[in-house]
């Protein structure tokens, strides 16, 4: 009975179980701090999601270990940071819509051009290393280390202060808890590209396929679909997501560096392990719990703060080492 | 799809090698599947008849040898090339997607979602009255047989003119064993079937070739009335226990 109970729940289980575990910092927080640290754990969360589900879904289909996304993270966050240059007048106007519209011209040509990026990727190198893990990992860290470099080449070797479009900044007073604006922008973008991608993925016939491609890829080719092609367009999706992370946490942190993609590529892994590799749901929910606890953390054991996710990871690795959303 | 004539060769294996990594499975098998017949591949555990079917379909290169369908030379296509000229195929573990409903596994099999095909559901539909009962129902829920009715559902809902069946009995109840045999029985009037199975019961029910496999190699063919009667042949390479008298 339990067990039938267990299985048929499990999802609802461990989503209620981690709710309740993130209530908990309500006994030593105000609830006040405790309310503005959730909406900075979430935001956080929201970004590492962005990063993590291009990883999650390009490893469930393709079974790609990418280790150039966080190359693919620097490049969108490059290209965000140029097209802010160019029009820079957008970007400190007063005007709430001129922000949006260069923060949306931004995102397109992150993702289209890192999008691209991912299709030459995929087509050139990672393709010739399919069913191989380490010549993946190997044939990756150096793609990224190319990458790294054209960057150098392109933008220079130093850091550049990423200039946060002049509405977005700033903070809310909402009876006397603290909100910043772009960390509630970057729930609401997180919030959207998780539905757009769960409808994508439930509601099309492609989304419908891929799934299928992430059970049994061989069955998806003898049903009469080229898995080839599904493979770019996924990679190339992927590259995109990481984009439009990199883009967004550049505005997030201020500033955009060469080798930016390297940290926040651990996270993503992190996340990946812990929500399960090949879910979307579970990269949301291993990016929100990674965000949350760094942030409950970091406010109430300083010292602790870097080493708790690693922790998270560790535990979740013992208890179900698929992750929470592998089946 | 033009319906082949009969006793016209829809489907030839000649001298058809494949290995899998360093192991020599197939070595030189050669069969042919005619436009009038239900094929059988028989054998014993590893003779390679679940490796013939995977090589047909492009899942495993042939590494020499010619396999022709309806004249034209596949050995080198893909598989989804292979599946778009007609040819269905259900793997013997059944190749299921758990995760997605009976119908979504329906609409990833459907290459086009047209009014013929949405006749050729509605066939299967009748054919197997419980993929309608579970239509919204993941297909990991399923039964053995209803998982068995979905896999041949799926790879008969396109025009399929070929379809490749691996052991659909295969720990199946003799109950839902007749009920595939129907469905072999009714695919048949529509299609050409070639299909792998260890249970002599259902081969010889819908069997109207056979190809006995061992080792690698096609050791025995003929008319299935043939083996019927042939208990010796039965004993040597199926593993059937001869009745004494």
């Amino acid at each position: 009975m339990a067990d039938t109970i267990l299985r048929r729940w499990n999802q609802e289980i461990t989503i209620a179980g981690i709710a309740i575990l993130f209530l908990l910092p309500l006994l030593a927080i105000q609830p006040k701090t405790y309310l503005t640290l959730t909406i900075a754990g979430l935001a956080m969360g929201m970004l590492l999601f962005l990063v993590a589900s291009g990883v999650s879904i390009i490893f469930g289909l393709m079974d790609v270990l990418n280790f150039a996304h966080g190359a693919l993270f620097a490049w969108g966050a490059y290209v965000g940071f140029s097209v802010f240059q160019t029009l820079m007048k957008w970007v400190v106007a007063d005007s709430i819509l001129q922000n949006l519209a260069v923060f949306c011209i931004a995102m397109v040509a992150a993702m289209v051009t890192v999008g691209l990026l991912g299709v030459i990727l995929e087509r050139v190198i990672v393709r010739r290393v399919y069913g191989n893990h380490l010549f993946q990992i190997l044939i990756t860290f150096g793609t990224t280390i190319v990458l790294v470099e054209l960057i150098r080449v392109f933008w220079g070797p130093n850091d550049e202060v990423m200039t946060v479009p002049r509405t977005f900044s700033g903070n809310w007073d909402i009876m006397d808890v603290i909100v910043s604006r772009y960390r509630i922008i970057c729930i609401l973008l997180g919030g959207v590209v998780y539905g757009l991608i769960q409808l994508i993925l439930k509601k099309t016939k492609l989304g419908t396929i891929v799934r299928a491609g992430v059970e049994d890829r061989d069955m998806v080719q003898a049903m009469g679909h080229n898995i080839y092609l599904l493979f770019t367009g996924v990679f190339a999706v992927g590259a995109g997501l990481a984009a439009l992370g990199g883009l967004s946490m550049s505005i997030f942190s201020l500033q955009v560096y060469p080798d930016m993609g390297g940290t926040y590529l651990l996270f993503a892994f992190i996340v990946v392990i812990i929500g399960g590799l090949g879910s979307v749901t579970g990269s949301l929910v291993g990016a929100l719990i990674v965000g949350l606890s760094y942030n409950y953390v970091a406010y109430l054991v300083p010292w602790a703060a870097a080493g708790v996710n690693v922790l998270i990871m560790i535990i979740i690795l013992l208890i179900r080492p698929t992750g929470l959303f592998q089946k | 799809m033009e319906v082949p004539s009969v006793n016209e060769t829809i489907l030839k294996a000649e001298d058809v090698h494949t290995f899998i990594e360093q192991h020599h499975i197939l070595q030189g098998v050669s069969f042919e599947a005619k436009a009038d017949a239900v094929t059988v591949l028989l054998g014993r555990n590893g003779a390679g008849k679940s490796t013939t079917l995977k090589t047909v379909m492009g899942l495993l290169p042939a590494s020499k040898g010619k396999i022709t369908y309806q004249g034209k030379e596949i050995q080198k296509s893909k598989p989804y090339q292979i599946a778009r000229m007609g040819i269905g195929f259900v793997p013997e573990h059944m190749g299921i997607f758990a995760e997605l409903t009976v119908e979504e596994n329906m609409r990833v099999a459907m290459l086009v979602e047209d009014a013929a095909t949405a006749r050729r559901l509605e066939v299967v539909l009748d054919m197997f009255a419980a993929l309608k009962k579970f239509w919204k129902t993941k297909a990991g829920n399923l039964s053995g047989g209803q998982k068995q009715m979905l896999a041949i559902g799926r790879a008969i809902v396109n025009d399929t003119s070929l379809l490749l069946i691996d052991e659909p009995s295969k720990g199946l109840a003799p109950i839902i064993v007749d009920t595939v045999i129907d469905s072999i029985n009714q695919i048949k009037e529509h299609s050409v079937v070639v299909l792998v199975e260890q249970n002599f019961y259902m081969a010889s029910s819908v069997g109207d070739d056979f190809f006995i496999l061992d080792d690698g190699m096609v050791v025995h063919s003929g008319r299935m009335e043939e083996l019927i009667r042939d208990e010796e042949l039965q004993s040597r390479y199926l593993g059937i226990s001869k009745v004494e008298d």
